[in-house]
């Protein structure tokens, strides 16, 4: 039987703890706890699916392991939508209204990683955002209306605007 | 009679948000995986370590004593362990169509990975311990990798069930071929090669399934096919009523959904052992043993005069059907059908034969047979181009069908043919600025064209239907039902937005309910780019039946004739007056208290024929055809072969675009992936899939792509709901031949293979330049 250990930290701005078996990833024990918003896509790191941010910083959930969110913040996508983060509401609806979405299934990782971008100051630059994206893959869109609507958010947060040729 | 154009629209032809886009974007929207029953166990299935070999015994004692262990099953545990596969339509076809189906491994192993046990176990953990418990006695064979030594006499046989590895020859055939090779001024001959091609949705196959209270196997599995429940009550031996699926929508399907993934594996679990069981196949799992696009092996020989008119053109395929039939013939049909490509040509044949091997089998990939013969025949032009010296636009202007020209089985389209304009626009766009021979960074530019066709909806012969229903409630807003599998295309919302037009009012004021085998009426498969034209006719059918009888109420109330009003914005108006007016929802109510229906479920047949002869086909085999072009400028780096695609230019008439997003949606996406096809790698040796993660397994990320640039041709010519045609595979199929023909263009080497990676481009520079050493 594997050690099991506890782990305490901040969810979506709740404190929470829970007890898991000790190599248990941070997306696991998350979705073993109906955080279902938290998608899993291949478990190796690889997909960007599961992304969420710890202490503000974007963390592949799959290739975390529990005990490092241990005292920690921990964000995902139902975080920033019941939040009270009004660039995230607004990254949320331009998804909606640039027609960024179609299986929604990478859409999470993406919001994610998203805002993390605009946290760190990002501005309305398009190559800019290809790059802060690359590592979540999307099969549906081909990503230029996930990137408009990072675009679309940075510019009418006052960020600015930089076009590329 | 229900594709009556509309005048003016309020939602048609909008950018309107899904009805589903919020609830995705919030976190909300729950997948196949994201459910979860008290008492719920796991399950895992026990897959083949050989890609060919005899099973002689599975000994599962061990994995049956241990802790925890609530059922190990093998084929002699399944109540019809063989059936044939079907694929939602209503009759068996026969012809061939119709192939082996097996739940577990029995008799002979055709592939690794193939599925020889399942567990259920009360942890994840518990059942990965039990597989490794159950021992296999495999006696392994030499197997046969390649379908050209498939069928070849004395090759291994894959099945134990046949004496043959051939699954279908077919032949379409126009003209007479060997009498005009002599009037050509030009012949060129080439051999082209497909790779196999993964779907990568980024939800692997996964679901759960539970008895309900009434012994009802129900099951939560996204599915392409919800149809499927006949197969797996067949299997268990149930009636169709019994085996129930409430799906859910998925995290893409692309064709991987189209055949059963889990569904019959949970279905044996939970009815054996009583409880809640789930399976969510690994990454791996998923890469290394669903259904890949079919590879092909091409050869081409077209023959033309010296002023670019094509006069003959041969086409013979070899298909690597894999381990099992699947929808291998009806792939196969695609590939044969669309042979010559969209180009009027006199004197043709096209000939396929399907063999099976030990490979991972092949079944549906967007793009379904078309994509692959797409790459063959646009090469093909764009050699045929070189070779004369000519402009590759206008060789394929020369050349293309136009309205009233007969396809290659002598069938004339009821629909618009826009290849003429989409040609001419996508050069336009392409040719606004000039060319460069080579960046500043020194890498060659090239450009390259690619057109081509596809169907929508289904083979006619499979006597294709689609229902939907519409509940007016008293609140005036609206109830949709229909079971559509929705794969996030927008298929579901589309029906929405159709009820929503059709009745003037907002879209959120029409709720879909979907997806359940028992309680919405079948739509009818969401694979064949059908569901927009086949469930969308349902559904203007259901809603106008109702609207009709809210008119004539209406007209009761305001003392007119129905025809003098229209609806909208939530108001019945008089159309020459829209002062004058009357709520819908006022209306609604008179209905309502009248005792009248507001509902209505309708069917929506499409053209049914028979079965064709198969080694002649003529006739209309399809619907009818949506036609695509990608133009596309590459800059390559000749050191290390290392290509960029600088611009994606891709041109579609869609007919209408219902839902502007959803169209730029499709055409964006699709291109991006068959541009994945250039470079995705499986890397198959000896049945094994080497590329089964999606670090070895390379599908484009956002910095490997431009932005899509869309050209939308709304030509209104389509048989789809207010002229629509289908759009979701169709969009993918000319990407791949545009660059390979934009390589060419930059550094003179010709590809004949869908796989070109740097170190291909490398190896052939270097080639290119022994030879001019050498010559």
């Amino acid at each position: 039987m594997s050690e099991m250990i506890k782990v305490s930290f901040t969810l979506n701005g709740k404190p929470v703890t829970y007890n898991v078996a000790a190599q248990t990833s941070l997306l696991r024990m998350l979705r073993d706890n109906y955080n279902y918003d938290v998608k899993c896509g291949c478990e190796e790191g690889d997909c960007g699916t599961c992304t969420v941010l710890v202490d503000g910083v974007s963390h592949k959930s799959c290739i975390t392991l529990a005990a490092q969110v241990e005292g920690k913040s921990v964000l995902t996508v139902r975080g920033i939508t019941y939040g009270d983060d009004e660039a995230g509401h607004l990254l949320q609806k331009n998804f909606v209204e640039c027609g960024s979405i179609q299986c929604g299934f990478c859409t999470p990782g993406l919001i994610m990683v998203s805002k993390e971008y605009l946290n760190n100051g990002g501005i309305a630059d398009r190559s800019a955002i290809r790059r802060a994206i690359s590592g979540n893959l999307c099969r549906c869109t081909g990503y230029k209306k996930i990137i408009d609507a990072v675009y679309k958010t940075a510019k009418e947060i006052g960020r600015e605007e930089r076009q590329n040729v | 009679m229900y594709n009556t154009p509309k005048t003016s629209y309020s939602l048609v032809g909008t950018a309107v948000p899904r009805h589903d886009a919020w609830a995705k974007v919030k976190g909300d929207q729950a997948y196949s995986d994201d459910w979860a029953m008290p008492g719920m166990l796991y399950g895992k299935v026990l897959r083949s370590k050989h890609a060919a070999a005899i099973l002689r015994g599975v000994d599962t004692s061990k994995a049956e004593a241990l802790p925890g262990v609530h059922a190990v099953l093998t084929a002699k545990d399944v109540p019809n362990n063989i059936d044939i596969s079907k694929f939602g339509q209503m009759r068996d076809v026969g012809g061939g169509f119709e192939g082996l189906y097996k739940a577990l491994a029995d008799g002979k192993i055709r592939s690794r990975g193939e599925a020889i046990a399942l567990v259920a176990a009360e942890t994840e953990e518990i059942a990965e311990d039990a597989l490794k418990l159950i021992k296999v006695d495999y006696d392994v064979q030499e197997g046969v990798f390649d379908p050209r030594e498939a069928l070849k006499p004395g090759a291994y046989i894959v099945s134990s069930e046949d004496t043959s590895n051939k699954i279908m020859e077919t032949k379409v055939e126009k003209g007479n071929v060997e009498g005009a090779w002599k009037d050509c001024d030009i012949i060129i001959e080439n051999d082209y090669h497909t790779t196999p091609h993964d779907h990568a949705y980024l939800e692997t196959e996964c679901g759960m399934a539970w008895m309900d209270e009434n012994g009802v196997v129900t099951l939560r599995v996204g599915t392409q096919v919800l149809e499927h429940y006949r197969t797996i009550a067949r299997i268990l031996g149930l009636p169709h009523t019994k085996v129930r699926n409430m799906s859910v929508m998925m995290g893409g399907g692309f064709g991987g959904k189209e055949d059963i993934t889990v569904e019959t594996y949970l279905a044996l679990l939970t009815y054996k052992t009583r409880r809640p069981v789930k399976m969510v196949w690994t990454r791996e799992e998923s890469l290394e043993v669903h259904a890949k696009r079919h590879p092909e092996y091409l050869h081409y020989k077209t023959g033309a005069t010296k002023d670019g008119k094509i006069l003959c053109q041969e086409a013979h395929i070899i298909m690597d059907g894999g381990s099992y039939t699947y929808l291998t013939p009806w792939v196969q049909m695609y590939s044969t059908i669309n042979g010559p490509g969209p180009y009027n040509i006199p004197n043709l044949l096209s000939h396929s034969v399907s063999a099976f091997t030990n490979n991972t089998l092949s079944s549906a990939n967007r793009g379904f047979g078309a994509t692959q013969v797409n790459f063959a025949y646009e090469r093909q032009m764009d050699e045929l181009a070189r070779a004369l010296n000519m402009d590759p636009y206008e060789i394929r202007l020369k050349n293309v069908v136009k309205n009233g020209d007969e396809i290659s089985t002598g069938f004339v389209l009821e629909g618009h043919i826009a290849l003429t304009e989409m040609i001419k626009k996508i050069r336009e766009k392409l040719e606004a600025t000039p060319k460069p021979d080579r960046l500043p960074d020194g890498r060659k530019v090239g450009r390259g064209i690619a057109v081509g066709q596809m169907s929508y909806g289904r083979l006619c012969f499979l006597h294709d239907s689609s229902r939907c229903a519409i509940r007016v409630e008293l609140d005036g807003t609206i109830t949709l039902r229909a079971g559509v599998p929705d794969v996030g295309a927008g298929q579901a919302s589309a029906l929405a937005q159709i009820c929503a037009e059709e009745l003037g009012l907002p879209i959120e004021d029409v709720h879909p309910f979907i997806m359940d085998t028992h309680l919405t009426p079948l739509c009818g498969t969401s694979t064949a780019t059908r569901q927009l034209y086949m469930a969308g006719n349902a559904c203007i059918m259901a809603t106008r039946f109702v609207r009709d009888i809210i008119a004539r109420k209406a007209a009761k109330l305001l003392d007119c004739n129905p025809d003098e009003l229209t609806f909208r914005d939530k108001q019945i108006v008089f159309i020459n007056d829209p002062q004058k007016s009357i709520p819908f929802v006022t209306v609604v109510g008179h209905v309502s208290n009248d005792g009248e229906l507001l509902f209505h479920e309708a069917q929506f047949n499409a053209p049914f024929t028979e079965v064709p002869d198969l080694t002649n086909i003529k006739g209309r085999i399809h619907p009818d055809m949506t036609f695509t072009g990608h133009g596309v400028e590459i800059a390559v780096d000749e050191e290390t072969g290392e290509y960029e695609v600088l611009r994606i230019i891709a041109c579609m008439d869609c007919g209408k675009a219902l839902n502007r997003n959803s169209v730029e949606g499709q055409m964006e996406g699709g291109a991006v992936y068959n541009l994945g096809w250039l470079r995705e790698d499986l890397r198959w040796q000896k049945g094994v899939t080497k590329g089964n993660s999606f670090s070895t397994y390379l599908i484009p990320t956002s910095v490997d792509t431009p932005d899509v640039e869309t050209v939308v041709i709304e030509s209104g010519g389509g048989l789809g709901p207010y002229g629509a045609k289908g759009v979701g595979e169709p969009s993918d199929n000319t990407i791949c031949p545009a660059c390979v023909n934009a390589i060419n263009d930059a550094i003179g080497v010709s590809f004949h293979t869908t796989l070109v990676k740097p170190e291909q481009i490398c190896l052939a520079l270097h080639e290119k330049k022994q030879r001019g050493a050498n010559g």
